[in-house]
């Protein structure tokens, strides 16, 4: 009986653990588009105990990414002033980041912030193909709501963005690409 | 009131006492966290802003990216797959790798030059993915046979993926000669990224394959980022084909004076005939066909000719995959070393 009380109290205290440490990492933010978390953009993939430690695992958006040390230092730093000195930040290349991955949290937030949310990623069998003519997206202006926009750059200030302009109001702004 | 205890500083109760701390009173011993006196908390808030640095100094959270090293392959997989050569992975990971690299550094160096803001932004992006790929193809050329890479100090913090980059001899380069070519104008830009991107997106749709689970990772991520590189650059030399004279004459010269460059893309290696026969790698000459298809695509749409030059020669057979370069690829490396080499402790 004893026994068996124990290991209860053993798996409540590592739920509890885990659970802690869920919330703390769930705290940090994309230092490049902070109104979203690391969950709501999906580069937080995992945290887990092992061995009584902390391991989280967080994903790159694209290869070049030049906000992911400072993500693994922020995580590391929220999870210390929760209590876990000794966690550890993994890196998963695999299966690669999608932006279909970001929340409807995310996506609101986004919204909220004058930033384009993402339509779904593109599906592909087989070759690449070429494409010569802009890419259509069913995307609306941010202030105004037309959807009478124009893309101004399939490239923008961070690598996950292109740039667009509303025809309407000529408000520009940007649109988190779809990969 | 900000005055301090006038009993134990007579002289020092003018107003401004408290924000000139370093008109320190005689009694210096009554500093802003002095328990002596009677409102400590009021010099205390205020030494924090008194230095405009402080705030960077406290917290560190805010600096910029790049103040620390770190592996870019924390916790992924490196163990080299069964039947495969350690050895043979690294030196194609190097290839793979330095094409990357170089190519990016070439393309950076467009920065603040490009004919307007949105096409100097989109070449930094370029760069930068590319860059990404390197690091990761350095990082995995380096786990797989750590014999690559040059030895630093002892105490050098330098990771493995910038010795790779910064503290290797032209000679041991192993990109294709065409990352290396010297920037032109912006139709030369825009034509080598062209022929650039589409012979590494083929190469990296084929490597998604590979039995390497870290290439297959580094190369799923790959085909999706240097889709847009290929739109992009496809589309500008349409635009220029179909634009003024000048802007046509400007990429029909581009492409002409890359063109020898061209063959040299398809020609295997003897380290990319044994890791395709390993199932890790992509042998170039087998792709040849898909990429002719897409820039043919490309040229019937801006009515373009495709060029007819002859290859550009080897040293006695020797290209950019065996470490013989142009001097050009010497020069840009001067460049892009000379700091990393300057500093091989990472200090100064």
């Amino acid at each position: 009986m004893t026994v068996t009380l124990e290991t209860d109290r053993a798996v409540t205290l590592e739920t509890d653990t885990l659970a802690r440490a869920r919330a703390a990492a769930a705290r940090v933010t994309d230092p490049e588009m902070p109104m979203l978390t690391l969950v709501d953009i999906g580069v937080l993939r995992d945290v887990s105990l092992e061995d009584g430690r902390v391991v989280t695992t967080i994903t790159p958006t694209y290869s070049g990414c030049p906000a992911m040390a400072t993500m693994r230092d922020d995580l590391q730093r929220e999870l210390q002033d929760a209590g876990f000195p000794d966690a550890e930040v993994q890196v998963s290349l695999t299966p690669a980041w999608t932006s279909d991955w970001i929340t409807e949290k995310g996506r609101q937030a986004l919204a909220v912030a004058g930033i384009s949310p993402p339509g779904a990623a593109p599906r592909r069998t087989g070759p690449v193909a070429l494409t010569l003519l802009p890419t259509q997206r069913d995307v609306h202006c941010t202030l105004c709501g037309s959807a009478n926009v124009r893309l101004t750059s399939e490239f923008g200030p961070t690598a996950c963005k292109a740039m667009y302009q509303c025809r309407g109001c000529l408000e520009p702004f940007e649109h988190v690409k779809e990969i | 009131m900000t005055s301090p205890d006038p009993a134990s500083a007579p002289d020092a109760s003018t107003p401004d006492r408290a924000s000139a701390p370093d008109a320190s009173a005689p009694d210096a011993s009554a500093p802003s966290h002095a328990s002596s006196g009677p409102e400590p908390e009021i010099h205390v808030d205020h030494d924090d802003h008194d230095n405009a640095y402080s705030g960077l100094l406290v917290n560190d959270a805010h600096w910029a990216f790049g103040t620390d090293f770190e592996d870019p392959l924390a916790g992924v997989e490196t163990t080299v797959p069964e039947g495969v050569d350690a050895d043979e992975l690294a030196a194609y990971c190097l290839m793979l790798g330095d094409d990357a690299l170089v190519f990016s550094q070439r393309i950076s160096e467009w920065c603040s030059n490009a004919p307007d803001l949105e096409e100097d932004i989109a070449l930094a992006n370029i760069a930068l993915d590319l860059l990404g790929q390197a690091r990761l193809l350095l990082a995995r050329a380096a786990a797989a046979d750590p014999g690559l890479v040059p030895q630093l100090p002892e105490d050098s913090p330098v990771p493995d993926e910038d010795r790779l980059a910064f503290f290797r001899e032209d000679l041991d380069f192993r990109n294709v000669r065409l990352a290396e070519v010297p920037n032109g104008d912006f139709a030369e830009a825009v034509a080598k990224i062209l022929i650039f991107s589409t012979w590494r997106l083929a190469i990296f749709e084929k490597l998604q394959a590979s039995k390497d689970s870290v290439l297959s990772a580094i190369a799923v991520k790959g085909v999706k980022e240097m889709s847009y590189h290929r739109d992009f650059a496809a589309r500008w030399v349409l635009t220029l084909a179909q634009g003024t004279e000048e802007s046509r004459r400007r990429v029909i010269a581009a492409l002409n004076g890359l063109w020898p460059l061209w063959a040299e893309l398809f020609e295997t290696h003897p380290v990319e005939s044994a890791v395709a026969a390993a199932g890790i790698g992509v042998n170039p000459a087998e792709i040849e066909g898909e990429v002719d298809v897409i820039i043919e695509q490309v040229f019937a749409a801006g009515g373009l000719d495709r060029p007819e030059r002859g290859a550009l020669a080897g040293v006695r057979g020797k290209k950019g995959r065996d470490g013989l370069h142009t001097e050009a690829l010497s020069r840009m490396l001067a460049e892009m070393q000379v700091v990393a080499r300057a500093h091989p402790r990472g200090q100064w």
